[in-house]
């Protein structure tokens, strides 16, 4: 018994033992919600690798001080979600909060973090109620909002001489704000539109949907379908054989999570299909080059977007932490320092809206296999330059 | 209305019906036979998809596989009867579904550990991966088509062992009356096993067929279970027979629902309105007709007979 003591005690003096190492005193605190169980959590793992990563990178350190990042699970679940950011804000006093894939958990979260005066600071999500009349000083997004991604689509569909489309998206906040995004700029008709739903239990078999699509005479299909629904949705469109006829446009579903599960199932149906982003693994900078270099050989697999955007959260951070020389008492001081975006994002460069969004390229990527016989995306044009949401104005700030 | 779309349409139905007709075949059996609450089961289709990807990506074989995960999960199930199910008989209903919700958390967390959270994606073999041609306006994926045949194939043999074999009439007798069964001097420790470890093999048999459309993922049986006990409710809990029409039921109303109400709905509603509001009210249709058949026919629409 006595030496279990020893034993506990030993433990509890290592365990505190960076704390005390420190010279500059307590540490830089950044909570992370994201999907860490359920299925879902092949994003946020994947997340969670690239802030890991982004950690690495920076040595541990921001503004002289040492960082601690807590991580923790939303389960997919907006209360959940909403749970874990009290606890982040309230018993951890973390400075930062990031990550949030899913709008519905961000928008239950939010007002948690926000009015506890802590940064929030969105690596996925980007809700429009957050981006025009509820946008908040304190609320950043490295992400983008989700009407940009799916409009830069819209116009590449007119780009392609596409007339007619058909829509499927799952039946939630996101899912209606690219619904609605697709539609501000695609000019053609839209033949169709299925919202399935969407949450712990969504639906995964889209059989009735597709054979509405394929009876529906459209020229296209155009779906949103992130997380494990897109890999099943690919393999349901490849097995219904409508790649010929009924091309795929995808936004935030076809991605480094899905396509090299998809090559495990032999469904070269995928390759050639077309997706717009913000970022794309072969985009020509130099953090692009390291990062994408550095998570292959940690990881072994291309980093997703969503990987991306943890990365840049991190980047951000450390650029606002830096700037005020880890003195993040004034909280006003940090802000200016956040907004300025001051940093060598992957994306290569971006600046913040009025809103907080940022003000950036969304590239047409294609589906292709490397060099090296994996399957990744190639960028093919820029659809959209220095591209701000349709929300901002909106925003009071 | 597009008749090449609506026979498509009730093709996927069927499919659907068939697949929940698996997963419901074991569920009724044993509530129906051990007066049991097994919120485990979908854990066995669970199990059975993962443990057929796996065999699959080492033999190369998808037909193989399936031959080879069948006994398997049939072998979990035994196992899962033996360690947990069998001391609970005797207990009554909460404790079958706090013992069971446990074994569920206990399936989800082994196979996080074991697997990964990724999922597992089942490739197809070419000449299942392809369509076929119904009609010359119909054309269905070739899986789907398969996914029918077992499942109708399992419903036949199902129908045959339990209306025309010995094992089948000791099952029926044991719906009907369990206490007069083991009076006969009748095994029924090992006819429950079999019971038991056979509903798993054939839940599993489901998890084997509906991953290479949906991937096999962690708690992947936790969302459909509930639609497979509102299939033993409607078809009558211990039938089989119930459990095929409820199944084809379900199947088919869930996929009509999905196919056809949001244009039904946009005759008296905004666009808007029905384009929201369809995908929630299709989700609710089956409920609606549980609750409406509970109304009715407490019973189900064929429950076993009882004295």
């Amino acid at each position: 018994m006595k030496k279990m003591l020893l034993g506990a005690a030993l433990g509890a003096v290592m365990m505190a033992g960076p704390a005390f190492g420190a010279s500059h005193g307590e540490p830089v605190k950044i909570g992370f919600v994201t999907t860490l169980t359920t299925p879902a959590a092949v994003i946020g793992n994947d997340m969670k690798n690239a802030f890991d990563l982004a950690l690495e990178h920076i040595g541990g350190e921001m503004g002289g001080r040492k960082v601690e990042v807590i991580y923790e699970d939303d389960g997919f679940k907006p209360e959940v979600g909403k749970q874990a950011s009290d606890k982040l804000v309230k018993q951890d006093e973390v400075d930062f909060v990031t990550g949030f894939i899913w709008s519905h958990v961000l928008l239950a979260s939010s007002k948690s973090v926000l009015d506890s005066g802590t940064f929030l600071i969105s690596a996925n999500a980007g809700p429009s109620q957050l981006a025009g009349k509820g946008c908040h000083e304190n609320f950043f997004s490295v992400s983008w909002q989700n009407d940009q991604t799916p409009m830069a689509l819209g116009e590449a569909l007119n780009a392609n001489g596409v007339n007619s489309v058909y829509i499927m998206a799952p039946n939630y906040a996101a899912g209606k704000d690219m619904v609605a995004g697709v539609e501000r700029t695609f000019k053609g008709e839209v033949k169709g539109k299925d919202l399935t739903k969407w949450g712990a239990d969504a639906q995964l078999d889209f059989s009735a949907e597709l054979a509405k699509a394929k009876a529906s005479g459209a020229e296209a299909i155009w779906v949103f379908y992130p997380g494990k629904a897109g890999g099943a949705f690919i393999q349901q469109y490849t097995q219904a054989g409508l790649q010929d006829s009924l091309p795929l446009y995808s936004v935030f579903t076809v991605d480094a999570l899905s396509l090299p599960r998809l090559k495990d199932a032999g469904l070269t149906g995928v390759l050639g299909s077309r997706a717009t982003q913000h970022w794309s693994p072969d985009l020509d900078n130099e953090a692009n080059k390291k990062f994408v270099t550095d998570f292959l050989a940690k990881y072994g697999s291309y980093p997703s977007f969503y990987a991306q955007q943890s990365y840049d959260a991190m980047m951000l951070i450390k650029s606002a932490v830096d700037a005020v020389g880890g003195d993040l008492s004034d909280k006003d001081a940090v802000r200016a320092a956040l907004a300025k975006a001051d940093f060598a994002s992957t994306r290569g460069g971006f600046k913040f809206g009025n809103n907080h969004f940022p003000v950036q390229n969304f590239y047409l990527r294609e589906a292709v296999e490397d060099s090296e016989g994996r399957w990744t995306t190639k960028v093919v044009s820029t659809v959209y330059e220095d591209h701000q949401d349709p929300h901002a104005a909106d925003c009071g700030m | 209305m597009d008749t090449a779309l609506l026979i498509t349409q009730l093709l996927n139905g069927l499919q659907l019906g068939v697949l929940l007709f698996l997963l419901a075949a074991g569920l009724t059996l044993i509530f129906g036979i051990m007066d049991f609450i097994n919120l485990a089961h979908g854990s066995f289709y669970m199990v059975g998809a993962y443990i057929c990807g796996t065999l699959v990506a080492l033999l190369d074989s998808f037909v193989l596989g399936v031959i080879l995960a069948i006994p398997l999960t049939l072998a979990v199930g035994y196992v899962a009867e033996l360690v947990v199910a069998r001391t609970l008989y005797a207990r009554d209903h909460l404790d079958h579904v706090l013992a069971t919700f446990g074994l569920i958390l206990i399936f989800d967390t082994a196979v996080h550990l074991f697997w990964g959270a990724e999922g597992m994606a089942i490739p197809l073999p070419d000449w299942l991966n392809g369509q076929i041609a119904v009609s010359e306006t119909i054309l269905l994926p070739t899986y789907r088509i398969a996914i029918i045949s077992v499942g109708l194939a399992v419903a036949v043999g199902l129908y045959v062992l339990v209306t025309r074999t010995r094992i089948g009439m000791l099952i029926r007798a044991g719906a009907s009356n369990r206490t007069m069964v083991q009076a006969l001097g009748v095994d029924i420790k090992r006819l429950f096993s079999l019971v038991f470890a056979a509903g798993a093999a054939i839940a599993g048999l489901a998890g084997m067929m509906v991953s290479p459309i949906t991937e096999a993922s962690i708690g992947m049986g936790n969302d459909i279970i509930i639609v497979a006990f509102v299939v033993i409710i409607i078809g009558g809990i211990g039938s089989v027979k119930g459990a095929f029409v409820g199944a084809l039921i379900v199947g088919m109303i869930d996929t009509m629902g999905r196919s056809y109400l949001d244009q039904f709905m946009k005759l008296f509603m905004s666009d808007q309105n029905a384009e929201t509001a369809a995908p929630a009210v299709s989700a609710m249709l089956i409920y609606i007709l549980m609750a409406a058949i509970l109304a009715v026919r407490p019973q189900g629409l064929f429950p076993p007979r009882v004295r």
